[in-house]
C-alpha cells in the first residue's frame, strides 16, 4: 500500500476491495505461521504420542484428520451461505469473491472426510462405505459443492455469477438441511453421534466420550485445520480481488 | 391462462418434452431387468425403486426446455414486464411442465410396474407418491431452469445442480413406495413428502423468479 | 521415531497420505494461481502506467 487509508469506521468498511487487501496483506503471515504450527503440532502429537485406543487400535490417529475436516467442510459451506447473503444484501464484491474461493477448499475437507472415513470404515466397521445417513450426507455435500462450482466456471458475466450462485447457495442449504433429515429418517447409521464437542464429551462420563488424551491434540489440529482453511480463503480471495481488478482494467483500456 | 395453454401447446407440438420423457421412462424400465437379471423376485423388491428413479430422470430430460425456448425468442423479456408477476410466470411454468411430464409419468408408471413385477399392494403407493411427488421435481426443475437459462450449454450442468436438491423428494417417495409394496405403513414419509412438496410449490418459484430476473438484466 | 502402528498400519498411514497429498496439492494450486494472477494484474497495471503516465497502480 503506498498511501495511507483513513481510519475504518465501522466494520463493514473491510469489504471495501482497497481495504481487504490491505488487512489480509497484513494477517497472511500471522495466519500461515500459525496455521503451520497448529496443524505441525496438531498432527505430530496425535499421530507419534497418543496411545491406541483398546478397541480400535491404532486406526484412532486417523480422529485429528477425520474430524477436523468434516468439521471444515460443513463450516465452508455455512461460511459460503452467510458470504452470498451478505453479497445479496449488502452488495459487497469481496463478500461474493470469498465464497467463490472458499468452495473449492470446502470441497477438498469434504473429499478427505470422505477418504478418511472410507480408511477408518474398513477395518473398523468390516466396509469402506456404507449408506449411513451421516456419511450419505456428505456425499451430498460434495455434489452440492461440485454443482456451486460448476455454476461459477459455466457463467461468464462475474457479477451474474456472484447473483446466481448466491441464489443457489441459499437454496441449496436448505435443501442440503432437508437432506439431511431425510436421510436420517431413511436410514439407521454405523457412524457414532458427534462426540467430540457433545457436553460430557471432555469430562463426561459416558461411553461414546472422546477422552482427554486423544481430545488436547484433537483440538489443536482442529485449529490448524480452521486456520487452513482461513489462509487460503485469505490467498484465494485475494487472487479473485486481482483477477477483477485486471478485468475492469483491462475493460476500462477498451473503452478507451 | 392463455400462458399456460402456450406452454402445454408449445411442448406438445416441436418436439418438446411430451412423449420424449415417456419414452425414456420406457426405455429405463426396459433395461433394468437387463442390467439386474430376469428374475422376477428380485425385480420385484427393486421395482418401486426403480420406478421412482426412472421417473425422476425422464423429468430431468425436459427441464432445459422449460425456460429456454422463451429466452431465445425473447418472449421471456416480455413476461418479466407483463402485469402477471415473475413468481406467477415461475409456477405456471412448472405446473406446465408438471403437466407435460409429471403427469404422464405418474398415469404410464403403474403399467410399467407390471413389467417389473410390482406387487399388487405396490401399485396405489407408487401412484400416489409419484402424484404428490412429482409436481415438486417440476418446481425444483424449474428452479434449475431459470439458474443456468442464460447459458449455452446448459443441459449437462442443470443436471448437476438439479440432482442433488432431488435428493429429499426421491428418499420421501421412493420410502413410500417401498414401504407400501412391503405392506408397512407409509403415511409419515407420505406426509413428509406432500410437506416438501407444498413448500417447495409456495416457495422456490421466488427463488426461481430472481434467478430470471438476474439472467435478464 | 515411528510409533508402533500394530495391524492398522497401512490404514493410518494411508489416511495421513491422503489428507496431506490433497492439502498440500490445494495449497500449491491456490499459490499458484495467486502467484500468476499477481504477475498479470502487475503488466497490465504497469502497462497502463505507461501509456497515461500518471495513472497510479494502487495495491497488488
Amino acid at each position: 500500500m503506498s498511501e495511507r487509508l483513513p481510519k475504518p469506521t465501522s466494520l463493514w468498511e473491510y469489504a471495501n476491495p482497497r481495504r481487504f487487501m490491505a488487512l489480509s496483506g497484513f494477517l497472511l503471515p500471522f495466519v500461515a505461521v500459525g496455521t503451520a504450527v497448529a496443524l505441525l503440532i496438531g498432527l505430530t502429537w496425535g499421530f507419534f504420542f497418543t496411545p491406541d485406543d483398546y478397541r480400535q487400535g491404532s486406526t484412532v490417529k486417523i480422529i485429528y484428520i477425520h474430524v477436523p475436516s468434516a468439521m471444515v467442510a460443513i463450516n465452508a459451506w455455512m461460511m459460503m451461505l452467510v458470504a452470498s447473503l451478505i453479497w445479496l444484501i449488502r452488495r459487497h464484491h469481496v463478500s461474493a469473491l470469498a465464497a467463490k474461493a472458499a468452495a473449492p477448499v470446502g470441497a477438498t475437507m469434504t473429499l478427505i472426510a470422505l477418504a478418511t472415513g472410507a480408511i477408518w470404515g474398513q477395518p473398523m466397521w468390516g466396509t469402506w462405505w456404507a449408506w449411513d445417513p451421516r456419511l450419505t450426507s456428505f456425499l451430498v455435500l460434495f455434489l452440492f459443492y461440485l454443482g456451486y462450482m460448476a455454476l461459477w466456471a459455466a457463467i461468464d458475466n462475474d457479477d451474474t455469477a456472484a447473483e446466481l450462485t448466491s441464489v443457489l447457495c441459499i437454496v441449496g442449504s436448505v435443501f442440503a438441511v432437508l437432506s439431511r433429515y431425510a436421510l436420517a429418517f431413511w436410514n439407521q447409521g454405523l457412524h457414532q453421534g458427534a462426540s467430540v464437542l457433545r457436553a460430557g464429551a471432555v469430562t463426561g462420563d459416558t461411553e461414546e466420550r472422546v477422552s482427554n488424551i486423544f481430545a488436547v491434540p484433537l483440538f489443536i489440529s482442529m485449529a490448524g485445520f480452521v486456520g487452513f482453511f482461513i489462509l487460503l480463503l485469505l490467498v484465494r480471495t485475494r487472487t479473485e480481488v486481482r483477477a477483477r481488478r485486471m478485468k475492469a482494467l483491462q475493460a476500462r483500456e477498451r473503452m478507451s | 391462462m392463455a400462458l399456460l395453454k402456450r406452454d402445454l401447446a408449445l411442448s406438445v407440438r416441436a418436439g418438446g418434452g411430451f412423449g420424449l420423457a415417456l419414452a425414456f421412462f420406457l426405455i429405463v424400465v426396459t433395461l433394468t431387468p437387463f442390467a439386474v437379471g430376469p428374475n422376477s423376485a428380485t425385480l420385484a423388491t427393486i421395482a418401486a425403486g426403480i420406478l421412482w428413479l426412472g421417473a425422476l430422470l425422464s423429468c430431468l430430460l425436459s427441464l432445459d426446455r422449460i425456460l429456454a425456448l422463451d429466452f431465445e425468442d425473447g418472449s421471456l423479456e416480455l413476461l418479466a414486464t407483463a402485469p402477471i408477476p415473475l413468481e406467477g410466470v415461475a409456477t405456471l411454468k412448472a405446473f406446465a411442465h408438471w403437466l407435460t411430464t409429471g403427469l404422464p409419468l405418474t398415469l404410464a408408471a403403474p403399467l410399467l410396474g407390471v413389467l417389473l413385477h410390482l406387487p399388487a399392494e405396490g401399485f396405489f403407493w407408487l401412484t400416489l407418491s409419484l402424484a404428490i411427488g412429482t409436481p415438486a421435481l417440476s418446481v425444483i426443475g424449474t428452479f434449475g431452469a431459470a439458474l443456468t437459462v442464460g447459458l449455452k450449454r446448459g443441459g449437462l450442468l442443470l443436471s448437476l445442480i438439479v440432482l442433488p436438491l432431488y435428493v429429499p423428494t426421491l428418499i420421501f417417495g421412493a420410502e413410500v413406495a417401498r414401504r407400501g409394496t412391503q405392506g408397512m405403513p407409509a403415511d409419515t414419509p407420505l406426509a413428509l413428502l406432500a410437506g416438501i412438496t407444498l413448500a417447495t410449490v409456495a416457495l422456490l418459484p421466488f427463488a426461481s423468479a430472481a434467478a430470471i430476473r438476474i439472467n435478464l438484466r | 521415531m515411528m510409533p508402533e502402528l500394530g495391524k492398522y498400519a497401512a490404514e493410518v498411514l494411508s489416511a495421513y497420505a491422503v489428507t496431506i497429498a490433497l492439502m498440500v496439492a490445494l495449497l500449491l494450486i491456490s499459490l499458484r494461481h495467486s502467484a500468476r494472477t499477481r504477475r498479470a494484474l502487475r503488466d497490465v497495471e504497469a502497462a497502463r502506467k505507461n501509456r497515461s503516465g500518471k495513472g497510479s497502480a494502487t495495491d497488488g
